[in-house]
């Protein structure tokens, strides 16, 4: 029982003895087939460790275990919301978008705005046009945006409406009322991709609907556009745009969600920050554009390059060595020396690394996340000395990644070690962590319960992290970014030493004060 | 005074809607007070289909049937059936506690999907399904079955799950249950709840043999609607053992597939939720003759209550019992009540929730002599606000399927000290200052069922009203400026 001068919680109430007996009772009625069976249990459970079972596990064809990926839709609302004043607005069931929001928030711990037009059943049958008609009026008289962003969940895609024709319908039977709010729209299915490719299919449709085309185009020989993708480190943003700014005022960010997701306290506000549009509306007068990931990009780039005609390249800021191709592509592009200040922060940067690498040198990493980020990370840890030994990328895209990937990982002294998982889960991953161990696991939330299996400690990083503050705050890009990375992974790797050295009189010789 | 300001403010949100939504929204929207007759609680509409275009908190029938009601069965494996974002989105949010070795015997926290592709959706997906449930069976030895439950595109492309699931469960001799739970059926995830009830009366009642063996006693219940959210049905749990009862089955939280298939063999079933698991008790008491009786564990009074109405049906012995717990408890909640009344009493709160939260917290803040001004469901039905009007205290706010501005309009007129409702709002409101608790995930706390809850309840309350960061809000260079202005 609860004593009020201590009350405590879950975690220590079912702890307490009445609890655990009532346990005990429950476990009478639970048990059926072969589970609850200790003996069983144990016995599966080292069977799941072996190579019997990894062999079983990657030949599933049909069934996903705890995916690391999500649906293309999330993309797009991130992509929308890089924008000023723009409002999400997903066409088809409200479901997906009570989802999307709770995901951002859960993982930014600030307000995400998107509307849906709640499609049901008369849609199902009649289509969702009433639907858009209704919603894009009601949406912009309750939220007033300046544009708002129509992509699309499974079931519009399904039952095949046509967004052209609705928004076109909708605008014109909308007395007038959405004449003066800009209204781009991308099918986004499910069924395709990740959200990944939401992202791209949005910011695609959002810059080609809201440019004129290449026939009005006016060159700005100075401007840049930079894309950062699918980024949910806001430290990040704020990063590329700083370096950016040490080199010209014209290199713009297309797609900036900085501020939309660290707001202050004070007063709520729905919209925050984003690519004002009159930036966006003169996207293809820029000279070049720079997308920071390359695979969330896929389908802006054949309309920057095939249909603008514009110069295009993608970089990768993550690391020491990304960075530097960066900085030296913006030298380029604009002609300019490198500036001082980039270079102080690099140096900063290569001096750390060299404090700190022998507690990385040699170490094993397994490695999870989105396709662009791998590659950012997979380099920084080689350029450590560290061992990349399993790259997990669930939504690896089918061209070009691996062999990507398969450079990066050539630069290890230890690449013969590193394996190149395409299109693996982390039930997959699981198994490959008790068959071939590393030393410590990088990527997001759903590595928790591989940490709590395998005992291998899980660094967080990566998209989306739901059970530590703050993470998405800080960069992982610019030198800066690489900076963070390389203190939380020291950190992480001392950590393990203290915890593994900790015990009275019998380990603590090695618990030393100075590391 | 409220009145007054309740009724405007419902005025001004109308304002804001073109006249086919005002129209619309005007009737989910209302004041209702002890004294009123035919106050809002009876005129609102509820159970409508939400107005397009906004920001409204409903999830689907998907969310109601796997996220909810099937989800937290712990020792059988949920299929999320289609792509892969709903499964990933439902993975690990709602906290519903289980014991059990994850991956081997017990499969909550875990996402299984069959992650479609355009393949599937242009050629169907029953051929993946059944090599998946094969997969399944293989991987995870130990499951007690498993469910299929269908998003968005399965009703759409015309392929037969139940035919699927029916095949497999003659080849498995295991239960495989389809859900046909599509998340654009319905106005929201109550139709899923109603969906997985059916499957439970179709698939689990019926399952003899799981129960075979099993003795009964005079005093078996089975606790139903109650998720186990943060630990919420094991204090719950405990107390009904404490009273003498034997709790047989519990409905969904740590819920496994026997002792479910034993719930038919209880002398009463015990109803929390009342929204999301009514269907399943009707159904039990025609079939099985098995009364139900729902219950409020939220905050002593009525904890106390409800135990009292529990051991009345079981008669003296039971009672006498009931009455020893009660008064050992109260000892202690009267100690909490003393520590933290006097730090919340007067207190506003505005809520906004689902199931049967909206209602059935209101005795758990009075308990600390909080004031409960605003109260609505996300997707409640008439019987619900119904059942509300008994634990109304005073003019109330009463709004139906709220959305996102609706709310921050409410707030800022009527100016709560609290308010709890979602995660999806909780910064929304502590951005303007205001303290907020979740009142789905109990904000990563619990349990809040029953007499040690309370003490966590009441010591949350307090943390999120009187805590030092809400008077930072102010630079000291900043003039005083009202909230929200
Ligand atoms: S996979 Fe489809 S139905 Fe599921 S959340 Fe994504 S858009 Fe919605
Ligand atoms: S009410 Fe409760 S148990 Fe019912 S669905 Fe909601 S949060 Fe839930």
């Amino acid at each position: 029982m609860q004593v009020v001068e201590n009350i405590v919680d879950g975690q220590k109430l079912f702890l307490q003895k009445e609890y655990q007996d009532s346990f005990e009772k429950k476990k009478e009625f639970e048990s059926s087939y072969n589970s609850v069976n200790p003996q069983k249990v144990k016995e599966i459970t080292e069977w799941t460790k072996t190579w019997d079972y990894r062999e079983k596990n990657f030949k599933r064809e049909a069934l996903t275990v705890n995916p690391a990926k999500t649906c293309q839709p999330l993309g797009a609302i991130m992509a929308a919301l890089g924008f000023e004043k723009t409002m999400p607005y997903v066409h088809g069931s409200h479901g997906c978008v009570s989802y999307f929001r709770t995901y951002f928030t859960r993982h930014f711990k600030e307000p995400t705005p998107c509307v849906s037009d709640s499609m049901s059943e008369s849609a199902a049958v009649f289509g969702g046009l009433s639907n858009m008609k209704d919603g894009l009026r009601n949406c912009n008289a309750l939220y007033k945006p300046k544009m708002i962003a129509v992509s699309t969940t499974c079931m519009a895609e399904v039952i095949g409406d046509d967004l052209n024709a609705f928004v076109s319908g909708a605008k014109e039977s909308a007395e007038g009322e959405l004449d003066d709010v800009l209204i781009p729209y991308a099918h986004t299915p499910s069924f395709v991709g990740s959200h990944i490719t939401g992202y791209d299919n949005m910011m695609k449709a959002i810059l080609e609907q809201n440019n004129p085309t290449r026939s009005e185009k006016v060159e700005d020989a100075e401007r840049i556009n930079v894309i950062p993708g699918f980024e949910p480190y806001l430290g990040s943003l704020k990063e590329i745009k700083e370096i950016n700014a040490l080199f010209s005022d014209k290199i713009v960010m297309i797609g900036d969600h900085e501020e939309q997701w660290n707001t202050g306290a004070g007063e709520y506000q729905l919209y925050s920050g984003g690519t004002p549009l009159e930036i966006l509306k003169t996207a293809i007068n820029a000279s070049n554009t720079i997308s920071l990931q390359k695979y969330s990009t896929v389908q802006t780039a054949k309309l920057i390059k095939n249909k603008w005609k514009q110069g295009y390249t993608t970089c990768n800021p993550i690391g020491l060595n990304g960075t530097d191709a960066y900085v030296m592509k913006l030298s380029e592009l604009t002609g300019k020396e490198v500036p001082n200040e980039l270079t102080i922060q690099r140096g900063q940067l290569v001096d750390a690394m060299q404090d700190s690498y022998p507690y990385i040198h040699g170490k094993k990493f397994a490695l999870f996340g989105d396709p662009d980020f791998l590659l950012g990370l997979v380099s920084f840890i080689i350029e450590m000395g560290g061992i990349p030994a399993h790259i997990v990328c669930h939504n690896a895209p089918k061209k070009g990644w691996e062999a990507d990937m398969k450079e990066v990982v050539a630069k290890s002294s230890w690449s013969e070690e590193c394996q190149i998982w395409a299109n693996k889960d982390l039930w997959h991953l699981r198994s490959l962590l008790f068959t071939e161990p590393v030393d410590f696991l990088i990527g997001n939330v759903y590595g928790k319960e591989l940490y709590r299996d395998t005992g291998i400690p899980l660094i967080r990083i990566g998209f989306p992290i739901f059970d530590r503050h703050h993470l998405h705050r800080y960069s992982i890009s610019g030198y800066k970014g690489a900076l963070n990375l390389l203190t939380w992974i020291t950190n992480a790797v001392l950590d393990k030493l203290d915890e593994e050295t900790k015990e009275t009189a019998k380990t603590d010789f090695f618990f030393d004060s100075v590391r | 005074m409220l009145e007054k300001l309740e009724e405007e403010v419902i005025e001004e949100v109308l304002k804001a809607y073109p006249a086919k939504a005002a129209k619309k929204r005007s009737k989910h929207l209302g004041v209702d007070s002890p004294e009123k007759i035919k106050g809002a609680c009876d005129s609102v509409k509820s159970n409508k289909q939400s107005v397009p275009g906004v920001m409204s908190q409903r999830g689907c029938a998907y969310a109601g049937s796997k996220g909810v009601v099937w989800g937290p069965v712990k020792d059988m494996i949920h299929i999320s059936h289609g792509p892969i974002g709903c499964g990933q989105y439902s993975r690990g949010g709602r906290r519903n506690y289980y014991k059990g070795v994850t991956g081997i015997d017990s499969f909550v926290s875990m996402n299984f999907s069959s992650d479609f592709t355009e393949k599937d959706i242009v050629f169907g997906g029953d051929k993946k399904l059944k090599t998946l449930l094969r997969e399944v069976d293989e991987l995870f030895p130990l499951n007690n079955g498993i469910t299929i439950q269908s998003e968005c595109p399965i009703g759409l492309i015309g392929d037969d799950i139940q035919a699927v699931a029916k095949a497999y469960k003659k080849e498995s001799s295991k239960p495989a249950i389809a859900v046909s739970c599509e998340g654009f059926r319905g106005v929201s995830q109550s139709l899923g709840h109603h969906l997985a009830n059916d499957t439970f009366r179709d698939e689990i009642m019926d399952d003899v043999s799981a129960r075979a063996g099993f003795e009964p006693t005079p005093y078996d219940v089975t606790i139903m609607g109650d998720y186990n959210i943060g630990g919420d049905a094991w204090s719950t749990r405990l107390l009904l053992e404490e009273i003498g009862l034997r709790v047989v089955s519990q409905w969904t939280g740590d819920a496994s597939y026997k002792e479910m298939a034993i719930a038919p063999k209880s002398k009463l079933n015990l109803l929390h939720c009342y929204r999301s698991m009514n269907y399943l008790a009707r159904h039990m008491e025609q079939e099985f003759g098995i009364p139900w009786m729902e219950y409020n564990f939220f905050g002593p009074t009525k904890t106390t209550q409800s135990l009292r109405k529990i051991a009345e049906f079981f008669g003296e012995e039971i009672q006498a019992k009931a009455e020893e717990v009660i008064a050992k408890y109260t000892k202690m909640t009267d100690e909490v009540i003393a520590k933290y009344k006097p730090k919340l009493e007067g207190k506003k709160v505005m809520l906004y929730i689902g199931g049967l939260r909206p209602r059935h917290v209101i005795g758990a803040y009075e308990d600390l002599g909080m004031e409960i001004i605003g109260t609505g469901y996300e997707f409640g039905h008439g019987d619900d606000y119904k059942r509300t009007k008994e634990d109304l205290k005073r003019a109330t706010l009463i709004y139906d399927d709220a959305n996102e501005y609706e709310l921050e309009q409410f707030v800022k007129k009527l100016r709560p000290d609290l308010v709890a409702a979602g995660v999806k709002e909780k910064y929304v409101f502590q951005k303007m200052g205001l303290p907020f608790r979740q009142m789905h995930s109990w904000d990563y706390s619990g349990p809040y069922h029953g007499y040690d809850a309370f003490a966590i309840f009441a010591r949350d309350m307090d943390l999120a009203i009187n805590s030092p960061v809400w008077s930072h809000t102010k630079a000291p260079w900043e003039k005083n400026q009202e909230l929200g202005a």
